[in-house]
């Protein structure tokens, strides 16, 4: 398949569920501010800015900058609005390969967004989770099990482990955890899984191995990592008798044996470094795939006759 | 109802309208102008909101100055008659056939220009004139892969030729979407009649492309080559590839190797033969052409002229639907076929030629005049419309260069109702069909673009100036039992296999609680997971 159109899958798959997870974690974190009253509005805010890697900005953070930076503000490029317009940018680039449904469950998606933003805050989010709910969904039932289906995972797999180590780290930063975790399990839609598994017996080293760790758990890191190996395992087609040509399955293979096979109490210990370690894995991981799959660009551009 | 009915106030209808003849409904629109008429108005207007809204939500749009609009189409079709239609492509194939063999010959030997038929001149300083092809052979001898002939009906509703497209003609997907989303719309108007289909566009296309390989390709890799999402037809481009299956690639995913064009793949480089190209000729290439583009691939044209890849449609295929070279396809037509043309052209004088020139610079104010190489209607100056200085200016362009322009008279393009603000009023249309010729034969797919000339009045119908399209309807002939016609979905197919129902749905199996069924019938009627 054409470099161009996987890296546009890819970026499709990462793109809706960065909208989708940031949704999740700004759900979290204005049930956090308004259920903790005894909160720090602006070194909550601050600690969520920084986990979403914004650096630059001027004032003091609160709730509505926050709103805006992460939600509304389409220039902000860590933002929901952002998200959306480019998975659909990506999706127009490559529309000739996605399904008439999925292409057009996109278009519609970005085209209701202006409404959206118009919305209360937790029926934006609620809004979000659905509609990328419904693009899976139709991604799942209509497109073909090839390359392109490959990339779309790939690239959704590893924007969803990124993201869940984000939202642990806001659980985490909560000054009053008893809140803070169920609400992230809840915003995960764990919450339910989760009493079941452990039959109501609520603790917050539970659950955070929950999300951590369950291999049953479609949004756990562990299953979300063995997920984006299983679709770089599809891609690699020489199948190899011993170790891994390919350094993006290197990367994440060991990120997910260092939580397998460590004990819990090491990696809850200083849960927001580990969780940062996961993210640098995980922007790794996607530049090799991007040196390995999409890089036959060869970086050459034509001007006034003279190949540069 | 305080709502005027939809037709009243039409007309009066100046020169040919094709569902009113002296007041009265045309026999073939009676049931077109009867569904309507029982719909009435707010229900036309419900259907017609929800066809531009389904047009939004797919994306079917065209960019106007980088910005996406919805395509728009009225929701009253065009209809054609089999022997009217059956007409119309032997005039489009004929013609097709006449300007290939003229590229053949301009691009070789060059016995038209022996035998006087067209004075070289006028061929090798046409801007569209590529030497650089000049004696490279297509692989099956075609050039005109794909050919947009503009139509127009006159006053007598004779079917005219306005112009040639044989470049990079557009607007074939506006043909099928059109369709899907009018049968939709107007189901009922749809089962009505029994209409030629045109689904099988894509299918004809990648035919003839794959026809025209290189020779020893068995099995070649088509591409369609766009210049990008910006481009205002991209929504064609997209539709095109996805429907024949091939590869969509832009200008920086082929690479020239060794005279071989490849595209670059998550495999690496991989070959391309067939490349039904969607750029112009000037951007195809910056080691021939314009070297500051950066939309085409360096070396595409000698990769071509080895032999190894095939553009379609070919390079310099610019001469032929030049407006000027328009001037003689009757002549080629009698010269390469021995024939007369089935179409008529419309009248044109030859700014070139002085006695012509003479007569149409005293008439300047009666006539249409247009720059030769102008398309999309740019440029374009209707006498009768324009100011005494804008006229000044123009008989000034002529004089400076008048090999560039031609003058036709005004022709009132015939008129089709279609739903405007006020109701449904008269307006211009006009009529590209589209021909794929795979070597063999010319394949022209039935109906085409109607464009309608939204403003009251306007006789430009291009979609940049703020034009319309319709769905066009060819009616099968009754004699052609090949053709069936296309069936409009109805409730009965829709609803015709009956669901499979959950474990005890019913509720008969047995026990069940009286509140379990309850629970399971509320559900059923919620559209729960039964549905």
């Amino acid at each position: 398949m054409l470099s161009r159109i996987a890296q546009s899958l890819f970026w499709i798959g990462r793109y809706l569920e960065r909208a989708d997870d940031t949704a999740r974690i700004l759900d979290v974190q204005m049930q956090v501010l308004i259920e903790d009253p005894g909160m720090d509005e602006r070194t909550s805010c601050e600690q969520l800015l920084s986990v979403m890697g914004v650096e630059s900005y001027t004032g003091n953070p609160n709730r509505w900058m926050i709103l805006d930076l992460l939600a509304h503000n389409a220039d902000s490029p860590v933002s929901i609005a952002a998200a959306i317009g480019a998975s659909r940018e990506s999706a127009r680039r490559a529309r000739e390969t996605l399904s008439t449904d999925i292409w057009a469950a996109i278009n519609t998606t970005w085209r209701g967004l202006p409404a959206a933003r118009a919305m209360r805050s937790p029926d934006m989010f609620a809004w979000v989770r659905n509609r990328t709910a419904m693009i899976s969904g139709i991604a799942d039932s209509t497109m073909s099990r090839d390359e392109g289906w490959q990339f779309y995972m790939l690239g959704r797999s590893i924007e969803r482990v990124d993201m869940t180590a984000r939202l642990m780290s806001t659980a985490a930063l909560a000054s009053g955890p008893q809140v803070a975790w169920p609400t992230t399990l809840r915003a995960c839609g764990a919450y339910e899984s989760f009493i079941r598994a452990y039959r109501g017996i609520e603790a917050d080293r539970q659950a955070a191995e929950f999300l951590l760790l369950d291999r049953w758990f479609p949004r756990s890191i562990v299953s979300s990592l063995a997920q984006a190996e299983k679709a770089l395992t599809k891609l690699e087609r020489s199948g190899q008798r011993s170790g891994f040509s390919d350094e993006a399955q290197r990367l994440l293979g060991r990120a997910r044996t260092e939580l397998e096979y460590r004990p819990l109490a090491d990696i809850v210990f200083d849960l927001p470094v580990e969780m940062e370690r996961l993210q640098r894995s995980c922007a790794a991981a996607s530049d090799a795939v991007t040196a390995r799959y999409f890089a036959e660009y060869e970086e050459h551009t034509w001007r006034g006759g003279v190949l540069l | 109802m305080d709502t005027p009915e939809l037709f009243d106030g039409y007309g009066p209808v100046v020169g040919f309208d094709e569902m009113f003849q002296d007041g009265a409904v045309r026999s073939n629109y009676g049931q077109v102008h009867e569904s309507f008429d029982t719909m009435g108005a707010d229900e036309v207007r419900l259907r017609a909101d929800s066809l531009a809204s389904s047009y939004l939500e797919q994306g079917v749009t065209f960019g106007v100055e980088g910005e996406e609009r919805p395509f728009p189409l009225d929701i009253v079709p065009r209809l054609i008659e089999a022997a009217d239609w059956e007409h119309v492509e032997r005039g489009v194939r004929q013609r097709v056939l006449a300007l290939e063999a003229f590229l053949a010959d301009a691009y070789g030997p060059g016995e038209l220009f022996a035998d006087g038929v067209v004075p070289r001149a006028t061929v090798m300083t046409s801007p569209h004139y590529h030497r650089v092809v000049a004696g490279l052979e297509p692989a099956n001898g075609v050039r005109v892969h794909v050919a947009g002939v503009d139509l127009i009906r006159d006053g007598n509703g004779d079917f005219r030729v306005l112009e040639d497209n044989v470049r990079v003609p557009s607007g074939v997907s506006y043909v099928m979407t059109n369709r899907r989303a009018l049968s939709a719309a107007l189901p009922e108007v749809f089962a009505d009649h029994r209409i030629r289909p045109v689904s099988q566009y894509s299918q004809q296309l990648l035919a003839a492309l794959r026809k025209a390989a290189p020779a020893g390709v068995h099995d070649p890799t088509v591409v369609v080559l766009t210049p990008g999402v910006y481009n205002s037809a991209y929504f064609e481009h997209t539709l095109l590839a996805r429907t024949m299956g091939v590869e969509l690639v832009e200008g920086r995913d082929l690479v020239c190797r060794s005279g071989r064009v490849m595209m670059r793949t998550t495999n690496g480089l991989e070959p391309v033969d067939v490349i039904y190209r969607r750029i112009d000729d000037e951007f195809l290439d910056p080691v021939q052409f314009r070297a500051d583009s950066a939309l085409g691939v360096p070396g595409i044209i000698n990769a071509a002229r080895a032999g190894h890849v095939t553009i379609a449609n070919a390079v310099g295929n610019g001469v032929a639907d030049d407006k000027l070279l328009y001037t003689y396809v009757p002549d080629l037509i009698r010269y390469y076929l021995s024939e007369e043309p089935i179409l008529r052209n419309v009248d044109t004088w030859r700014m070139g030629e002085a006695d012509q020139r003479e007569e149409v610079l005293d008439r300047l104010d009666e006539l249409v005049l247009k720059p030769v190489d102008g398309s999309g209607g740019k440029g374009i100056v209707i006498g009768p419309a324009a100011s005494k200085d804008e006229l000044d200016e123009l008989r000034g362009k002529i004089l400076l260069d008048p090999r560039a322009w031609i003058a036709q008279p005004v022709i009132s393009l015939s008129t089709v109702p279609t739903l405007v603000e006020d109701g449904i009023r008269p307006r211009h249309v006009d009529l590209r069909p589209f021909a794929v010729h795979d070597g063999d034969d010319v394949f022209v797919l039935p109906g085409g673009l109607t464009r309608v000339a939204l403003p009251e009045g306007e006789l430009i119908v291009n979609s940049s100036r703020g034009g319309g399209s319709k769905d066009t309807w060819v009616m099968a002939s009754p004699t052609d039992p090949d053709d069936e016609g296309e069936v409009a979905p109805t409730a009965s197919m829709v609803a015709g296999t009956p669901q499979s129902a959950g474990p005890a749905i019913d509720g008969e199996s047995g026990g069940l609680h009286v509140q379990e069924q309850e629970q399971q019938q509320q559900q059923q009627h919620d559209g729960g997971p039964t549905c």
